[in-house]
């Protein structure tokens, strides 16, 4: 029979693998489900991994899916490495959106001198907003010892009854036929794009900055590096003196801030107004992303790239194969079930090992 | 319902797993209990199809914990997302089924009394189950030698093992309990509640039964009042709604959650209370010999 057993040292072979093995898992599981829903699985497969990247219309849609994903994930990497569980990066990304949106609302002519500088303005609102609502989670944790997991959750329901409010009262488009929306903003406070006539923006160029800039805080400061020694051994960062009310509030600020640029981002970019359907979950799906990418800034770009091909193969299984979209949700949560099973191999190794054997064993132990 | 999903949860603290999957076992257990109910029609069959579900999943989710050692946070969000996917997946012929409005069941004789009498004998049947429940939890984890052991596991499972008790098993057997016990409260919510199936239907209520567990202390009677406080928050929003009270209802719809946040404040803040009565391994895993 099998039987694990613990290996010496973490493989750090495996550690890479086990992403990939996770995703053969759900493929394989994939395939499976479409088989029994009597679809053609080879039908599905192209949907969700070669449609997504055929022309470079498709990578514009992908760049755009990813990007809000990889900025999330980027910050809640700090946070899991800290040991810090931020889960909330929802409602963080929907008080970003609201942030930006609202500074984008202000524009007009008495705004004129701004140009396009409003742009960062508008980022930088985002960001804020992020900021100010992870803040609450790391206050009511660091004064009160409040768990954050919970607080930060109840925040995302908080933080989308707020857009609610303010899609369906003040801030209602007059001319919108009453329909929860704001009025779309005016070109200047859009997210300048990359290529006319595709929908990918600077926002794509931003993660990728993003990415290395958080490498860099990871592996080459002290502040990471304490941040991160305060994650894997509480006991041994409180004798080297790192405190864990800072590294509590730098990783949710971080995070959170994260969270709101991409809000920002996304209701100034693509959707171009505010509206209930603001949040479609990349807030929960990017958790998914850190761990896929190992909570590496690398690993998240390769991660976020693959959760995106799940986002729009699953619109397109919609559209051309009479599916449900919720099959994306399946997908993801079936990807990080398996990884998390996957991952076991890091720390153990399989062995095969024969009843007799095992039993005889056993005998001479005793 | 928030008192079956958060006492079942308490077994699983008590055995020292924390299980985040309960809004996705609730989801999961709400569309089979909604699918059962409108294929059989019968209620008492859509709970068993609910808890069945729940305890399915929460036996993956045990599988990966106690037996692959997995991160126990990370295990349970992948529990909840996986289920809110998967049941919006399957739940999408269900959104426009109908099955009628479930009668109560009305306690003879004391039904009548004035303003008790609704309140209190005039419910469904799973009212009084979650109460008998909660005495029958609360008698076997402190009065019972296999609730000593529940919670010896989650107290300090070395010993535990040391003493020659399955560790894994007994938290296994915790943790599917618990499942299915969301389960029910999954399929209650769908079939009695409401009584339909949308999307995301549970609205965080998996995630304020765990919230309910720490209010209580870890304690089943607490569980069941802590319940009944959040009942009444929600039910406040409706009164509020009709007595025409000038407040968006956006703001009345946050009541719950800002409620669990306030709740989880007042109660953390005193740290000391806490660390008496929570399990001293809850979250961390045990790997016999390893």
């Amino acid at each position: 029979m099998l039987k694990l057993e613990a290996r010496p040292q973490p493989s750090r072979l495996m550690s890479g693998l086990s992403p990939l093995l996770a995703l053969a898992f759900t493929v394989l599981i994939g395939v499976g489900l479409f088989v029994v829903l009597g679809k053609d699985p080879l039908r599905g497969l192209q949907v969700f991994f070669v449609e997504p990247v055929k022309n470079l219309y498709a990578l514009s849609e992908l760049s755009i899916k990813a990007t809000p994903l990889i900025l999330i994930a980027l910050g809640l990497a700090v946070c899991f490495r800290s040991n810090v569980w931020n889960i909330g990066a929802e409602g963080q990304f929907v008080i970003g959106a609201l942030a930006g949106g609202w500074v984008a609302m202000q524009a007009g002519p008495h705004l004129a001198w701004m140009g396009r500088g409003i742009v960062v303005a508008i980022l930088l609102a985002g960001v804020l907003g992020g900021m100010a609502w992870a803040a609450i989670v790391a206050l009511l944790r660091d004064r009160f010892n409040a768990n954050e997991i919970l607080v930060s959750l109840m925040l995302v329901y908080v933080a989308g009854m707020v857009l609610n409010y303010l899609v369906y009262g003040p801030w209602k488009d007059p001319q919108g036929y009453n329909f929860p929306q704001t009025i779309t903003f005016l070109p200047a406070t859009r997210i300048p794009r990359l290529v006319d006539g595709l929908r990918a923006h600077i926002g794509t160029v931003i993660a990728l900055v993003a990415v290395a800039a958080f490498w860099i805080f990871l592996f080459r400061t002290y502040r990471g590096f304490a941040l991160q020694v305060g994650g894997l051994a509480p006991l041994a960062a409180r004798y080297a003196g790192f405190s864990s009310r800072s590294a509590l509030w730098t990783a949710l600020l971080l995070s959170g801030g994260m969270a709101g640029l991409a809000g920002a981002l996304e209701a100034a970019g693509p959707l171009g107004q505010l509206t209930p359907y603001v949040p479609v979950g990349y807030g929960f799906a990017a958790i998914i992303v850190a761990y896929v990418g190992r909570l590496h800034p690398v690993g998240i770009v390769l991660a976020g790239i693959l959760m995106s091909m799940f986002y729009i193969g699953g619109e397109l299984a919609q559209s051309r194969m009479a599916l449900p979209k919720s099959i994306t949700g399946v997908f993801q949560g079936l990807l990080l079930f398996t990884l998390l099973a996957c991952d076991t191999l890091v720390h153990y190794r399989l062995r095969w090992q024969r009843k007799v054997q095992a039993a005889a064993a056993a005998t001479r132990g005793a | 319902m928030l008192a079956l999903a958060g006492l079942g949860l308490l077994v699983n603290e008590r055995a020292g797993i924390v299980n985040l999957g309960a809004e996705g076992m609730m989801l999961v257990a709400a569309v089979a209990g909604f699918a059962t109910a409108v294929a059989t029609g019968n209620d008492w069959l859509a709970f068993g199809a609910g808890a069945l579900a729940g305890a399915a999943m929460a036996a993956a989710f045990g599988v990966l914990v106690i037996w692959l050692n997995t991160n126990q946070y990370a295990s349970g969000l992948a529990l909840s997302l996986f289920g809110a996917g998967f049941s919006a997946f399957v739940g999408i012929g269900l959104v426009q089924a109908k099955i009628g409005e479930r009668t109560a069941y009305t306690v003879p004789g004391l039904a009548d009394l004035p303003f008790v009498g609704p309140a209190f004998f005039r419910q469904h049947p799973m009212v009084y189950i979650a109460i008998v429940l909660t005495l029958a939890l609360a008698w076997f984890l402190y009065r019972s030698r296999a609730g000593l052991v529940l919670r010896a596991v989650g107290e300090s499972p070395e010993s535990a093992h040391a003493l020659g008790y399955p560790v894994r098993r007994i938290r296994m057997a915790a943790v599917m309990t618990g499942g299915a016990l969301c389960g029910v409260a999954g399929a209650y919510l769908s079939v009695i509640y409401t009584p339909l199936w949308v999307e995301g239907m549970t609205a965080g209520r998996g995630w304020i039964a765990l919230a309910l567990t720490t209010f209580a202390t870890w304690r089943p009677a607490r569980v069941l009042l802590g319940a009944y406080l959040f009942g009444g928050v929600t039910m406040l929003q409706f009164h509020l709604q009709s007595q025409g009270v000038e407040i968006p209802s956006q703001f009345l719809t946050m009541l719950p959650y800002l409620a669990t946040i306030v709740v989880l404040v007042l109660i953390s803040r005193n740290a000391s209370w806490i660390r008496a009565n929570m399990p001293a391994s809850l979250g961390k895993p045990f790997f016999p010999g390893g």
